[in-house]
C-alpha cells in the first residue's frame, strides 16, 4: 500500500514521524481518513482518539487542541496534547470532563454557553470513544 | 602590612567562594543540558505552527473581517512590550542585556510620542525596569515557584494578553527574550507577536496548494491565532531558560577562574610575609648575639 510522511508535534517534542499507510483523524466537523495523496487539507481537531495505520499495525493516540495539516509533502497534526491511548491519564481526564461541566454552568451569556456546551459534548463523545478503544484491546 | 593571621582568613574565604561558584557553575551545566533539549524539542512544534499560519495568512486577503489578532487594530499608539526574564540573578549579563534592549525599545517609542505598556514575565526584568518605568508596567508574571516550564504557563501568559487585547487596551505586542545560540552566546531578540509577522514565505517551487479548510478559513485562523502566541511565547520561555544556564555557567566559570588567581596571588603575599618575619626574627637574633 502506498504510503505518506506523518508527523504529530506537540508542545514538548515530536511524537511521531515516519511514513504511514492512513492516519483516521478526529476533526472539528467530522473524523476524516488520510491516505496517500490526499489534496491540501487544513482542519481542526476535536478531542478524540487518532489512528495511525501502518505495515505494522496500528496505533490509537489521544489527541487535544491542535490542527492538521495535508499538503503535497504529507500529513501534519500539531497537537497540544498526543499521547498513546494506553497511557492516557484517566483521573485527568475525569478532571477535564468536570472542568467542561463547571464552565457550562458558568457560561455569562449564551455564546459561551454554546460554545461550553459543544466542548462539553466533544470530552464526553471522546470519552466513549476512549471506553471503545479501551474495550478493543481486551 | 597584613598580619598572617589577616592574610589567612583571606584565602580561606576567597576559597569558600571558589567551592561555592565551581558547584554554582555545575549545577548550571546540568541544568543547561536538560533546558537545551528541551528548547530544542519544542523547535519543531513553533516552526511547523509557523509556517501552516503562514500558509493561511497568504492565502486570505486581508479584510476588516479578518480576526484582528492577524491583522492587527489598523493602528499602532500603544505598544505593549512583554519582557521575559529570569527569576534569579547571578548570570552574568543575561538580564541586563534583555532588559537594555527592552529599554531601547522604550526609548525609541517614547520618542516617536507612542504609548508603552510593559508585561513583565520573571521577576528581574521587573526588579530593573521598576526603577524608571513603574508606571508602565501592568502586570508582572513570576515563575517562582514553577520548577518545570510546561506549555500551560505559556498559555496562561497568552490568554492574558488576547484578554487585553480584545479589551483594546494595546495595537502592537512585542515579546523580549534571549534566543539561545551556545553556551558562551546568547543573543537578546525583539520580536512583534501582534500583529505576527511572517517571515517571508519560502519562494513555492510549482503552483503553490490550495487548500481545503474545515471549519472556513476564518474559524480555523480565530482558534489558531492564540495557540501560536501561546507557541510563540513558550518557545521564548523556553530559549530563555536554556540562555540563562548558559550565561550562569559561563559567569560562574570566570567567577572560579578569577577566584584561583585570587588565590594564588595571595598565597605568594603570605608566603613572602612568613619569610621576611622569620628573616627579620633572624637578624635579630644574630645582631643581639653580636652585640654581647
Amino acid at each position: 500500500m502506498a504510503t505518506f510522511s506523518f508527523e504529530l508535534v506537540s508542545p514538548s517534542r515530536l511524537v511521531f514521524s515516519g511514513e504511514v499507510e492512513q492516519v483516521d483523524v478526529p476533526g472539528a466537523e467530522g473524523d476524516f481518513g488520510v491516505l496517500a495523496g490526499h489534496a491540501p487539507f487544513v482542519a481542526t481537531l476535536r478531542p478524540g482518539v487518532l489512528t495511525i495505520r501502518d505495515a505494522g499495525g496500528a496505533q490509537r493516540l489521544f489527541v487535544r487542541d491542535g490542527f492538521a495539516e495535508v499538503s503535497a509533502k504529507g500529513l501534519t497534526i500539531l497537537a497540544e496534547t498526543a499521547v498513546p491511548v494506553e497511557n492516557l491519564d484517566r483521573d485527568a481526564f475525569a478532571t477535564a470532563i468536570k472542568d467542561a461541566e463547571a464552565a457550562v454552568a458558568s457560561a455569562k451569556d449564551d455564546a459561551a454557553r454554546w460554545k461550553a456546551i459543544e466542548a462539553l459534548d466533544q470530552m464526553k463523545a471522546a470519552a466513549v470513544q476512549l471506553a471503545d478503544a479501551g474495550a478493543a484491546k481486551h | 602590612m597584613a598580619s598572617l593571621k589577616e592574610l589567612r582568613n583571606r584565602i580561606a574565604s576567597v576559597k569558600a567562594t571558589q567551592k561555592i561558584t565551581k558547584a554554582m557553575q555545575m549545577v548550571a551545566a546540568a541544568k543547561l543540558r536538560r533546558a537545551q533539549m528541551a528548547a530544542e524539542a519544542a523547535r519543531p512544534y513553533a516552526e511547523r505552527m509557523e509556517k501552516v499560519l503562514g500558509n493561511i495568512a497568504g492565502s486570505i486577503t486581508p479584510s476588516p473581517e479578518s480576526p484582528r489578532l492577524m491583522v492587527g487594530t489598523g493602528k499602532s499608539d500603544v505598544h505593549l512590550l512583554l519582557v521575559c526574564t529570569a527569576e534569579r540573578g547571578l548570570c552574568g549579563a543575561f538580564n541586563s542585556s534583555i532588559v537594555r534592549l527592552a529599554r531601547e525599545h522604550i526609548v525609541r517609542l517614547q520618542a516617536e510620542g507612542k504609548t508603552v505598556k510593559i508585561l513583565c514575565v520573571g521577576r528581574k526584568g521587573f526588579d530593573q525596569l521598576r526603577r524608571q518605568y513603574e508606571k508602565q508596567i501592568i502586570e508582572v508574571v513570576d515563575f517562582k515557584s514553577v520548577r518545570s516550564l510546561a506549555y500551560e504557563h505559556a498559555t496562561q501568559v497568552a490568554n492574558k494578553i488576547v484578554a487585553r487585547f480584545e479589551a483594546g487596551e494595546f495595537d502592537v505586542a512585542t515579546l523580549f527574550y534571549s534566543r539561545f545560540k551556545s553556551v558562551i552566546s546568547q543573543i537578546p531578540t525583539a520580536r512583534q507577536i501582534i500583529p505576527p509577522v511572517f517571515l517571508a514565505q519560502e519562494k513555492s517551487t510549482g503552483p503553490s496548494a490550495i487548500y481545503e479548510y474545515e471549519p472556513e478559513e476564518e474559524d480555523i485562523l480565530t482558534e489558531l491565532l492564540p495557540r501560536n502566541l501561546a507557541t510563540q511565547i513558550f518557545r521564548a520561555l523556553l530559549e530563555n531558560a536554556a540562555s540563562e544556564q548558559g550565561a550562569r555557567m559561563s559567569a560562574m566559570d570566570n567567577a572560579t577562574r578569577n577566584a584561583g588567581d585570587m588565590i594564588k596571588k595571595q598565597t605568594i603575599t603570605y608566603n613572602r610575609t612568613r619569610q621576611a618575619m622569620i628573616t627579620k626574627e633572624l637578624i635579630e637574633i644574630i645582631s643581639g648575639a653580636e652585640a654581647l
